[in-house]
């Protein structure tokens, strides 16, 4: 029953067009923040580290500060993702074909959380290509980086918790975003 | 018996919407609820679909505790709330797959379920088409194809018929007769003749209590004692009365008169006069109590006003 409203939801969120336009947003931000730190990382830093032994590479120095971006952006953006899910059935009445229906209110909860973490994958698989791209022309450390990218996750799926809850809160979906950013 | 309420109470606020209402629903059965605007009528449909808890009060779905045991009694009841629950980014397909999903039905049965209430409502050829796309019509069809999709005991609607065009409107209440032949039916309106098309028993709310009960069958039984008449060239009223079977005869508007009959034979005795005296017989019309009668005399009544 969990996994059927998360499905729904998903195909929902796929169906819309934010859901395309914070992907696109994401990764046109993104996208030029790794440009930059790359550039930078070249022309700046890779000079003055190359006499140094063991100090900080290229993990540290690009992957490490777009992660840390990432979930600044994300701050911004997960509050327009929550509001949705429960605000807004609220608002257009659908909510009753979840209340007239045998689920419980953990199972409609988890469901919409699930949901929104199922999002979240695809976020962060394609975010996963720019140290990937990283990954064809030098070494990695990949410890680091998935930690990061674990960190990542757990972290954005807080602010979506948090969302979620604010969204449950309110049936108009401006407030629910701006109450959970 | 398929519902079964009994005392509900329900408050908004200080305001009672909803005050110590029974109501009944046998098997097969369509029954009508009927008043006017803000007397509780959406409240009672809403309690009973479990979408919203009475104050006090208890609600047996097919024997079933709906309080007490929400989802086993859920399971068998449908509802189309006065505005479908469709999402509108979803095609009718998806959408129904959904409902039939959270209504537990298992996944091999599914696609035969939504290919059944999709054929019943007459979508079969829209299942691709988005929802936000659909005329309002459609809309409302596909939120009964959502409310029936798992086979309930119960279909419970609240103003089906509302912004629906006269031929759609004629469609749905086809389309509500037909339910009825495997669902008991609970819907809510205020639009008198729809009762009178698809309902079986009629029960009236006015301020949140029930004022009325009663099978239609019975209503009609009690109707045809009273005419209106209207003549070419109208006579006396005191020539009128002494017809032999008229008791009353009182003027209505536009130069129609209201004659009340002891028995039908009364009409025969009336016809004979007027041609004997050359009234001019125009119109002659069977009006009785009816249930616009019974309706707005009781809304009246309620109010303390006379109409």
């Amino acid at each position: 029953m969990i996994v059927t409203i998360a499905r729904t939801e998903l195909r929902r969120m796929f169906a819309s067009v934010l859901a395309w336009s914070i992907l696109a947003l994401v990764v046109l931000v993104l996208g030029l923040l790794f440009s930059v730190y790359v550039e930078t990382f070249l022309t700046v830093i890779q000079p003055r580290l190359a006499a140094q032994p063991g100090a900080p590479g290229v993990t540290d120095s690009v992957v490490a500060p777009l992660i840390l971006m990432a979930g600044v952006l994300m701050l911004v953006v997960s509050p327009l993702l929550t509001m949705r899910s429960l605000s807004e059935e609220r608002q257009t009445g659908t909510f009753v074909l979840l209340r007239s229906s045998p689920v419980s209110a953990t199972q409609i909860v988890l469901g919409k959380y699930l949901g929104l973490l199922g999002f979240l994958a695809v976020l962060m698989a394609i975010l996963a290509l720019f140290p990937a791209a990283l990954a064809l022309g030098t070494a990695l450390d990949w410890g680091k980086a998935g930690a990061g990218m674990l960190g990542l996750f757990l972290l954005i799926g807080s602010f979506l918790a948090a969302g979620l809850y604010v969204s449950s809160l309110t049936a108009v979906p401006t407030l629910a975003a701006l109450g959970s950013f | 018996m398929p519902i079964e309420a009994r005392h509900l109470f329900r408050f908004y606020d200080r305001h009672c919407a909803v005050r110590d209402l029974d109501l009944h629903l046998s098997r097969g059965e369509v029954l009508g609820l009927l008043g006017p605007n803000g007397a509780g009528k959406s409240t009672t449909l809403q309690m009973l679909s479990g979408t919203l808890a009475p104050h006090a009060g208890q609600i047996r779905i097919d024997g079933i505790d709906l309080l007490e045991s929400p989802q086993e009694a859920r399971r068998r009841l449908g509802f189309l709330p006065e505005r479908p629950p469709l999402y509108r980014d979803l095609t009718v397909d998806e959408s129904l797959d959904y409902a039939a999903r959270l209504r537990r039905i298992p996944a091999r049965e599914v696609a035969a379920a939504v290919g059944q209430s999709k054929a019943r409502c007459g979508l079969g050829s829209v299942g691709r088409r988005l929802i936000g796309n659909l005329s309002h019509g459609y809309r409302q069809r596909v939120g009964i194809a959502q409310a029936i999709v798992h086979a309930p005991a119960v279909v419970i609607l609240d103003e089906p018929t509302n912004g629906l065009d006269p031929i759609q409107i004629h469609e749905m209440r086809q389309l509500i007769r037909d339910l009825a032949r495997e669902h008991s039916v609970i819907l809510s309106t205020h639009i008198l003749p729809e009762v009178e098309a698809v309902c079986d028993r009629v029960q009236i709310l006015v301020h949140g209590r029930s004022v009325f009960d009663s099978p239609l069958s019975e209503l009609a039984q009690a109707e045809a004692s009273a005419y209106r008449l209207r003549f070419a060239h109208p006579p006396q009223h005191a020539q009128l009365s002494a017809v032999e079977g008229v008791t009353v005869a009182e003027a209505v508007s536009s130069g129609r008169i209201r004659v009340r009959l002891e028995a039908e034979t009364g009409v025969e005795a009336l016809v004979r006069r007027s041609v004997e005296l050359g009234w001019g017989l125009r119109e002659l019309v069977p009006e009785g109590e009816s249930l616009e009668g019974v309706f707005t005399r009781l809304v009246y009544a309620d109010r303390g006003a006379a109409p």
